[in-house]
């Protein structure tokens, strides 16, 4: 029995990374994700084979509350909120391996068996209890802000990056204590020892998340991502389980791609994001006397009626304003009159990797109409029309050009050089980062303010009579 | 130890494995890599099932019913919600429903 087990796992392993290799394209990605929930159930199948469980009571409660939920969520959360969605299965997986890991210690502690247990196997245990209530209590505090149940901008404490300090330090002391004295103190001192540390952490996952800023999100959701995978892996370490160590290492990896990518897009270093908390006051940039040119959407539709190429560039206001059905009209209608129609994404544009592609795709956009920054840049000083849609600082020409700007730096959308610009806004205010945008102010700028879906659905209607 | 060892040596090699099939993930697709990745961690369901079906005290009895659920909304949550996603993605080619050339 023990050793089909360990077959079946092999085989579910070696799914979960065919799973993740078909995520390669669109179109086999689809197939490749059911090749990964196959992959699940041979793995959940072959453990209830395993002879040490006895009852099947408990397992079926579980599993039936975990689905129903799990498939409630999945079928009815709006595409505009799925960074919410990410985030809280994000800290579901972090709960689970936190979980896992404190029944482990209790089952030790239940056969007095502290005392006994390897040096390697406590680590593991601390390890998993760590990173999983990290996961859990940082990913509830990004669903809280992306939610906006919490505000989106950066909640700062007195001393917020000392007290972060002070709990990494205590949580390596407790770490080292634990591990040095859980042969020496009595069973019930250590194990109030690992309740603190469980504590500690939880207590960090909310301190290192809180002053995060709505913008950096798509950096945060990525790396807990990330920490879920290394909570399940650390998991498998602590069960020496070989398919928990390589399913959630795949997934930490991919989780630290994905970070990597954000922070390079944002050009700053992963600790800036989680120690930096910029974006808590403006820079002006002296801009307020200039001229800003508003148009109307009659006077945008015969700009875009008669281009021959526009770009379309989606931000996070898009999202905000539910804008992607209209942004698809609009498309339809371009296209009718031979306009040539793309899309440009910034890899940040949103508050998650891929958000805009999600939302356009909602939209029945085809994705080979989406062009990432490096192949669109090139395009935009051929092209007629660049029509911004609630994007405002992964457009802003400062980070090229304005070395005393926080931008400055940052890869953008090279949209200043097309020969138009209109950009769809609510109002001037700033951005997230806080900072002025030279782009309003260009001579080729039109701006259309009001809400992205009213202007885009005014500017179709108009367009039907150019 | 030497059973800590072997671990390293595995997690190691995933490691590899995972950035290798990864860094060809097109950004496009970011998001169902999260979710999909996401639903992929849920693979702590097996060790909430060892627990919960153990029934070894009252405690650890209820600690393994919520492990498994939320690794299980993890799970099916994860791999529903990519599906659906998925579902969405289509080439300009494919655009026309009714099967007839563009």
């Amino acid at each position: 029995m023990e050793v089909l087990i360990n077959a079946a796992y092999l085989v579910a392993s070696a799914m979960f990374i065919l799973a993740l290799k078909r995520l390669s394209s669109p179109r086999t990605a689809r197939t490749g994700n059911l090749i990964g929930a196959l992959g699940m159930l041979i793995g959940v199948l072959a453990t209830l084979l395993h002879r040490s469980i006895l009852s099947f009571e408990g397992i079926l409660i579980g599993i039936v509350i975990g689905s129903g939920l799990g498939a409630v969520m999945a079928l009815r959360v709006p595409m505009t909120a799925m960074p919410q969605m990410v985030a809280l299965l994000n800290g579901f997986g972090g709960a689970a391996s936190a979980v896992v890991a404190i029944a482990e210690m209790e089952r030790l502690h239940l056969h007095h068996s502290i005392a006994q247990a390897s040096t390697a196997l406590t680590g593991s245990i601390a390890a998993s209890v760590i990173i999983g209530t990290i996961t859990f209590t940082g990913s509830v505090i990004a669903f809280a802000k992306l939610q906006e149940i919490l505000s989106g901008r950066p909640i700062v404490l007195p001393f917020h990056h000392g007290w972060n300090a002070l709990q990494g330090i205590a949580i390596l002391a407790l770490v080292t204590l634990l591990l040095l004295q859980q042969r020496v103190w009595p069973e019930a001192t250590v194990l109030e020892l690992f309740y603190l540390l469980t504590a500690i952490s939880a207590v960090l996952g909310v301190m290192m998340v809180i002053p995060i800023g709505g913008a950096d999100m798509p950096v945060v959701i990525s790396f807990l991502n990330s920490l879920s995978g290394l909570a399940a892996a650390s998991t498998g370490f602590v069960l020496s389980n070989y398919l928990l160590i390589i399913a959630g290492t795949l997934v930490g990896a991919s989780g630290i791609i994905l970070t990597n990518i954000m922070c390079t897009a944002m050009n700053r270093s992963l600790p800036n994001v989680l120690f930096g908390a910029v974006g808590a006051e403006a820079h002006l940039g002296g801009a307020t006397d200039r001229i800003v040119r508003s148009t109307t959407a009659e006077d945008a539709a015969v700009i875009l009626g008669y281009a021959r190429s526009v770009i379309i560039v989606p931000g996070y206001g898009m999202a905000v304003a539910q804008a992607q059905h209209a942004v698809k009209k609009l498309t339809t209608l371009l296209q009718q009159r031979g306009v040539d129609v793309k899309f440009a994404i910034h890899p940040v544009a949103g508050r998650m990797p891929g958000h805009m592609n999600v939302l356009l795709a909602e939209a029945d956009i085809p994705y080979d109409l989406l062009y990432d920054m490096e192949h669109i840049n090139p395009e935009f000083e051929h092209t007629d029309v660049a029509l911004v849609v609630g994007a405002n600082d992964v457009v802003n020409p400062a980070a090229r050009k304005d070395a005393s700007s926080p931008l400055y730096g940052m890869p953008i959308l090279d949209v200043d050089r097309a020969r138009t610009v209109i950009v769809l806004k609510r109002s001037l205010n700033p951005g997230f980062a806080g900072v002025e945008n030279e782009l309003f102010y260009q001579p080729n700028t039109y701006m259309l303010f009001g809400d992205a879906r009213g202007s885009l659905e005014a500017i179709a209607e108009a367009l039907k009579s150019v | 130890m030497s059973e800590l060892l072997f671990s390293i040596f595995i997690f190691t090699l995933a490691a590899f494995v995972g950035f290798e099939v990864i860094s060809k993930v097109p950004p496009t697709l970011h998001t169902p890599l999260m979710s999909g990745s996401n639903a992929i961690s849920g693979i702590t369901i097996i060790g909430s099932l060892l627990i919960a079906g153990k029934q070894e005290s009252p405690l650890l009895a209820l600690l393994g019913i919520i492990a498994v659920a939320w690794a299980m909304i993890n799970v099916v949550g994860g791999f529903l919600v990519t599906d659906r996603m998925l579902r969405m993605f289509r080439p300009q080619r494919a655009e026309k429903h009714d099967g007839s050339p563009d």
